[in-house]
């Protein structure tokens, strides 16, 4: 195995959103490598669709303290205030940054960008959806990715595509510890390149690929926090996992709260709008945790649809088809393609898909790591994105507000890592950093064990979707923690068919599930401890929020012995006191 | 809802019986082979799954060391492009029961294969890069957003929505013959911002178009528009810019 070293001031990991955004600060300021383990265009960043919430105002008034209220409120009050107002005040220069980095928006028919509704957004504190979801078709997401991997090239960004990411490097020990570079895996031929660098940004994306119905990437295992985990950075709010409401019945594929932010509407299998009961005011456009446990509800109460009783249906039929051709053309797409029935005449089978992680690596608002309850933080590493946790999105994102997160906070972590790095000096990194990497691959390679990756991640996502999922109870949670805690033993025992040097992907699912397991192991031993229901955190056994004893952030430790270990942390209080949740 | 007696049931019904899937893949280990060779397998799955879910059959439960890029299984990410019997597609938007039960499968054309069915998308990406794809606006639009009308919107909104999946440039037998050429999806990237009313690198491109590597290699054989798998109309996108060169005029 060829070892090459290289020598930067920064490196970000992951090349979607939030690294490009991150790598568009960074270049010219800082010598810079991005680094992906796929080609940029095909991080997740782009299957996102249904737009990146600001309160321009362009079509109807709006304000950004709005916006964060609904954000706050949207969280169920687990999202920190301060970090909150920044991502909501500086949506608006965002989306014009955006704008002038040439993605092409839809417009209004005064050439302004155009604004849809999307769930959990209202004007003035709760009275009626508003209209502030910034789009591009169904496909804001792809624009997204694609403009700010445009503005990347016209500003020379240095990509090394292909490359995994296996470790993070440090300089000191303990307490005194700064970052100080990666290790990473070149696809194409199998060697390690140790990365010395001041800053690490990660910027990996979400972990969606512990369930079995997801909307995630197959690549979306949960790499930096997986990575920064097991070298002891502790993982924020793991147990906060959002349930999509609307993914396509058997595949979990994604369709937009654009569609019911268009108009669309669920109903239940006797045909009855049943959000209606739920959240009278905002109806379908209630926030996701909301909708998917309504979602549940329905079906439990055996007004599921189809012959296993187990979806509801998402309805468009009502809507004028060219509307559905302009707004929905991806969407709708999808559908035709993986279910063979055509939306603008029949209703659309839905169930909910494992789609967003809220929790992640703690940072604080500059994208900075924090490490503890204090929010001391480990100088020099950074994270921004799904793989970051601020908090902004608290026990449930809002939808858009995701693309606005990694805008914002690739934006703002990027600016903070070029000013740290032109303040301290090299690290220094031991020849051999990568021995420890090495040592994992030649053994992974030589490994005489029996168990097979494929079989032991489909077991995780089987139990994590049947017992971790929208719905939790003390019993299930035990039930997922006994599976995760069999599976990271069987783990230890893996074997892999390909030995070679070339686009060994036989390795690196191997490595990626090492990921998915502890990161499962977090969720749901935070899961099991915390005894009320917040969020996407759902109780049947503890079914209120329990704001004296929960209203804090989990803080999970991986201990060596590889058991999980909680702390917590205080929640940044603001302008919104908490109060009862209804829409 | 109009149908509220007999609910539609989606057609990709994962609870029907199962199918034998068999798969032709061609195979090649740099380490080990001097030549590509050809290799069978059988999967039992849903007629409803998808070609990709053929290959992680096979790779999970069969032979670990198959080789291919995929990324979201739901044709957005342009990872997993593939020649599935004699034609340029996507294997995560393509499904058993509409395409068959028996695949052969092979890397795409034109690009050098590494490994099985990954090749070398260096080239393709270089040439994507050759014809400047970024905005190039010289205004001060100061605090605010650029207006542009729906109508200059609908100009390149076609072209906006390719992946970089070489789907097109693959299928093409110009680039086949000569990989200097430019290639369908670079002109496709162009025309995005060509078109674009905010854009001022037009001339510029167009320059680079007109060069012996760029449009006029084009003999509008039509396969790019067959083979793109976001429907983007490639060969008239290509035509446009060629007028645009001819005509002077964008």
């Amino acid at each position: 195995m060829n070892v090459h070293y290289h020598s930067y001031d920064a490196v970000v990991v992951g090349a979607g959103g939030a690294g490009l955004r991150a790598a568009i600060e960074l270049a010219g300021e800082a010598r810079t490598a991005v680094l992906t383990k796929l080609y940029p265009t095909r991080s997740h960043t782009g299957a996102a669709q249904g737009g990146m919430c600001a309160a321009l105002a362009n079509v109807e008034e709006d304000y950004w303290e709005w916006h964060a209220f609904d954000t706050v409120k949207g969280g169920d009050y687990l999202g920190d205030q301060d970090a909150i107002d920044i991502m909501c005040r500086e949506a608006i220069d965002a989306v014009i940054d955006l704008e002038h980095f040439g993605l092409p928006f839809s417009r209004t028919p005064q050439g302004r960008i155009d604004q849809r509704r999307f769930g959990g957004h209202t004007r003035n504190h709760g009275e009626a959806p508003v209209r502030r979801s910034c789009y591009a078709a169904d496909r804001t997401g792809h624009m997204i990715l694609h403009t700010l991997y445009q503005r990347c090239l016209a500003k020379e960004v240095n990509f090394f595509n292909e490359f995994q990411v296996f470790d993070v490097l440090f300089e000191g020990e303990g307490a005194n510890r700064r970052a100080a570079g990666v290790v990473a895996y070149e696809m194409a031929t199998g060697d390690l390149h140790v990365f010395v660098s001041k800053g690490v940004l990660f910027a990996t994306g979400g972990y969606g690929k512990m369930f079995k119905i997801s909307s995630n990437a197959h690549t979306l295992t949960g790499d930096g926090p997986g990575v920064l985990f097991k070298a002891g950075i502790p993982m924020e709010d793991l147990e906060f996992y959002q349930f999509h409401p609307t993914g396509i019945y058997g595949f979990g594929i994604l369709l937009s709260e654009a569609a019911r932010g268009e108009g669309g509407i669920l109903r239940n299998s006797d045909g009855e709008r049943f959000m209606e009961r739920v959240a009278p005011t905002v109806k379908d456009l209630a926030p996701r945790d909301m909708v998917s446990r309504a979602i549940h509800a329905e079906i439990k109460a055996g007004r599921g649809a189809g012959p296993k009783s187990d979806y509801v249906y998402l309805d468009l039929t009502h809507l004028p088809p060219e509307q559905i051709d302009s707004k929905l053309p991806d969407i709708t797409d999808f559908v035709r393609t993986y279910l063979g029935i055509e939306p603008k005449k029949d209703p659309i089978p839905i169930q909910p898909t494992a789609h967003y992680a809220m929790g992640g690596i703690p940072t604080n608002v500059e994208g900075e790591v924090i490490v503890d309850d204090q929010n001391t933080v480990l100088p020099g590493l950074y994270a921004a994105g799904e793989c970051a946790c601020v908090s902004v999105h608290g026990a449930n994102r809002l939808g858009t507000n995701s693309l606005l997160d990694i805008v914002v906070f690739g934006r703002r972590g990027g600016k903070a890592m070029a000013e740290y790095v032109k303040n301290v000096g090299h690290p220094d990194v031991p020849k051999g950093a990568e021995a420890k990497v090495r040592e994992r691959i030649e053994q992974l390679k030589a490994g005489t064990g029996s168990e097979k990756v494929g079989e032991i991640r489909t077991t995780l996502q089987e139990s994590m979707t049947l017992d971790a999922s929208v719905v939790r109870t003390n019993e299930s949670l035990t039930d997922a923690r006994k599976t995760v805690e069999e599976l990271k033993a069987q783990y230890a025992n893996i074997k892999i068919d390909d030995k070679g040097e070339v686009f060994n992907y036989d390795l690196t699912e191997a490595m990626e599930l090492g990921h998915l397991l502890d990161l499962a192991h977090g969720l749901v031993v935070g899961a099991q401890a915390r005894t009320e229901s917040r969020g996407a955190h759902w109780r049947d056994d503890y079914p209120t929020r329990n704001d004296q004893n929960w209203m804090k952030h989990t803080l999970a430790h991986l201990e060596q012995d590889g058991s999980i270990r909680l702390s917590y942390k205080q929640v940044v209080a603001g302008n919104y006191q908490p109060m009862e949740r209804k829409y | 809802m109009t149908v509220t007696e007999s609910p539609a049931t989606p057609k990709a019904d994962k609870t029907k019986e199962l199918v034998r899937v068999h798969l032709r893949i061609k195979r090649y280990d740099p380490a080990t082979d001097t030549r590509p060779h050809w290799q069978e397998f059988e999967v039992e799955m849903s007629p409803g799954d998808r070609v990709l879910d053929a290959l992680h059959l096979v790779k999970w439960t069969q032979d670990g060391t198959l080789t291919f890029r995929r990324s979201c299984a739901h044709g957005v990410c342009g990872s997993d492009a593939m020649v599935i019997n004699g034609e340029n597609k996507l294997a995560c938007i393509n499904l058993i029961k509409n395409i068959g039960t028996d695949l052969t499968i092979e890397p795409i054309r034109g690009l050098e294969v590494i490994k099985d069915l990954v090749v070398d998308m260096e080239p393709f990406f270089a040439q994507h890069r050759s014809v400047m794809p970024y905005l190039i606006a010289h205004d001060d639009p100061g605090y605010k957003e650029r207006l542009q009308t729906q109508e200059d919107r609908d100009r390149f909104d076609d072209t906006t929505k390719c992946i970089l999946c070489a789907c097109c440039t693959t299928s093409c037998p110009i680039y086949w013959a000569n990989s200097e050429y430019v290639g369908p999806a670079a002109i496709v990237s162009a025309h995005r911002f060509i078109f674009d009313s905010r854009d001022d690198g037009a001339q510029e491109r167009l320059d680079i178009l007109n060069q012996k590597s760029g449009v006029f290699r084009c003999k509008t054989s039509f396969n790019c528009t067959e083979a793109c798998p976001r429907g983007i109309k490639v060969t008239q996108a290509i035509e446009e810019v060629k007028r645009a060169i001819l005509y002077d005029r964008v």
